[in-house]
């Protein structure tokens, strides 16, 4: 049996859900004898790649990289599953959402009078609103809680390890 | 006058005259959920969370604003209404800024209670995401309007109960809002008696009380209303 692909993705999130992640403790230890970790923040991987069987993704869609990058991960991925209440629905992430990108930009940077010119060459461009996933691409399920529960995650995962389809 | 007969999910159950479905039901063991209900309020039939099938019906019913008829076939819990229930909630959390882990009720509110027994996981809907406003000119309570499911438990606890009809609900549909006297700033409310029935009987974070721990409903600790009180009168 070849080893399930493992992806974790962050996006507008504040790294909550991955500390969530190295919150199973010794479970990880027995998470990476069946997968195989192909991408994540927390390792030394430039590109997501192609072939992965179950991506994690924190955090909102909430700029033009976020989006360019959920679009790659329902590309490459079989499973793809929300991880935290900013992925399943802005929660933290889209409390700007109410008084809209500008007005935030005008209360976050009060020098640059809102405007948005620095954005979108090296910084990217922030989106109008900012989307739960769901709502930007498919996704097959969802594992809410700010940070989500660690039970949470490893009970996700093994009812996906118990698909027959799984690890080919 | 004669206990109604009627039969709840294939359980025959018996109830007092001019008692509702819901009483019905809960005087059996049989759990609707329930969200704008509250024991001693006259029922609004507000939220839509209790609606049941009666047999013979057109269309569901609320539970909490029906009365029991002795004959009445009702189904609590089919897929129908099931479906319908989670749409609702769906839609109260679209509708407003319901962010539980920056909410001042977040594991003692309601809405929150009834969206994990129903299994809900994420929204199907848009967030409308409103720009709302946060009343705290009172003084020793606020009214966050990004909470409000418009229940209308505020509403009736202090007309029915406290007889003071502070609060009503101005405008329709998403517009809708909780008004204090002719929509006046809480503070300045000349009617408010400041008995915080109000911030009891709020489902969600939408009224709270300032400057206490924990859950900002105050009395969900008795020990908590006790400090308050031994403090008001010293
Ligand atoms: S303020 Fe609270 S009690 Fe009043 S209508 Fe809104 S949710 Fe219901
Ligand atoms: S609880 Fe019956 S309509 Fe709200």
């Amino acid at each position: 049996m070849r080893p399930i692909r493992l992806a974790t993705a962050w996006l507008s999130g504040c790294s909550g859900c991955h500390m969530s992640l190295l919150n199973l403790h010794h479970h990880l230890l027995e998470l990476l004898l069946k997968c195989e970790l192909v991408y994540s923040p927390l390792a030394d991987i430039k590109e997501y790649p192609a072939g992965v069987d179950i991506a994690l993704v924190e955090g909102a869609v909430g700029n033009a990289d976020n989006r360019e990058m959920a679009a790659l991960i329902r590309e490459r991925t079989v499973w793809v599953v929300s991880l935290g209440d900013c992925a399943v629905n802005g929660n933290v992430s889209g409390l700007r959402n109410p008084i809209g990108r500008e007005a935030a930009l005008a209360a976050a940077y009060p020098a640059e009078n809102g405007s948005h010119q620095r954005f979108g060459s090296d910084v990217p461009l922030l989106l109008p609103r900012v989307l739960p996933l769901h709502q930007v691409i498919r996704v097959d399920a969802f594992i809410p809680g700010c940070p989500p529960l660690p039970e949470d995650i490893s009970r996700m995962l093994a009812s996906f390890f118990k698909q027959p389809a799984a690890g080919g | 006058m004669p206990r109604l007969k009627l039969s709840i999910d294939g359980i025959p159950v018996s109830a007092g005259p001019g008692a509702t479905i819901l009483q019905a039901a809960r005087a059996n063991g049989i759990d609707i959920a329930t969200l704008c209900h509250l024991k001693g309020l006259i029922p609004a039939g507000a939220c839509r969370i209790c609606i049941v099938e009666v047999a013979g019906g057109r269309r569901p019913v609320p539970a909490c604003a029906t009365r029991a008829e002795s004959g009445m076939v009702i189904t609590t819990a089919s897929e129908r209404l099931q479906a319908a229930r989670r749409q609702i909630v769906e839609l109260l959390l679209a509708e407003r800024n319901h962010q539980c882990p920056v909410c001042v009720m977040n594991n003692n509110c309601e809405l929150q209670a009834v969206a994990r027994r129903f299994g809900i996981d994420h929204v199907r809907y848009g967030f409308i995401a409103p720009t709302l406003t946060v009343d705290i000119s009172h003084e020793r309570f606020g009214l966050d309007h990004n909470r409000c499911i418009l229940c209308r438990r505020c509403v009736r606890v202090c007309d029915q109960v406290e007889g003071a009809h502070t609060w009503d609900v101005r405008a329709r549909g998403t517009a809708s809002r909780i008004i204090s006297d002719l929509a006046r700033p809480w503070g300045e409310s000349g009617s408010c008696t400041g008995c915080g029935k109000c911030v009891q009987a709020c489902p969600t974070g939408a009224l709270f009380e300032k400057d206490v721990q924990g859950t900002r409903k105050g009395t969900l600790c008795l020990e908590k209303l006790l400090e308050w009180r031994r403090r008001r009168t010293r």
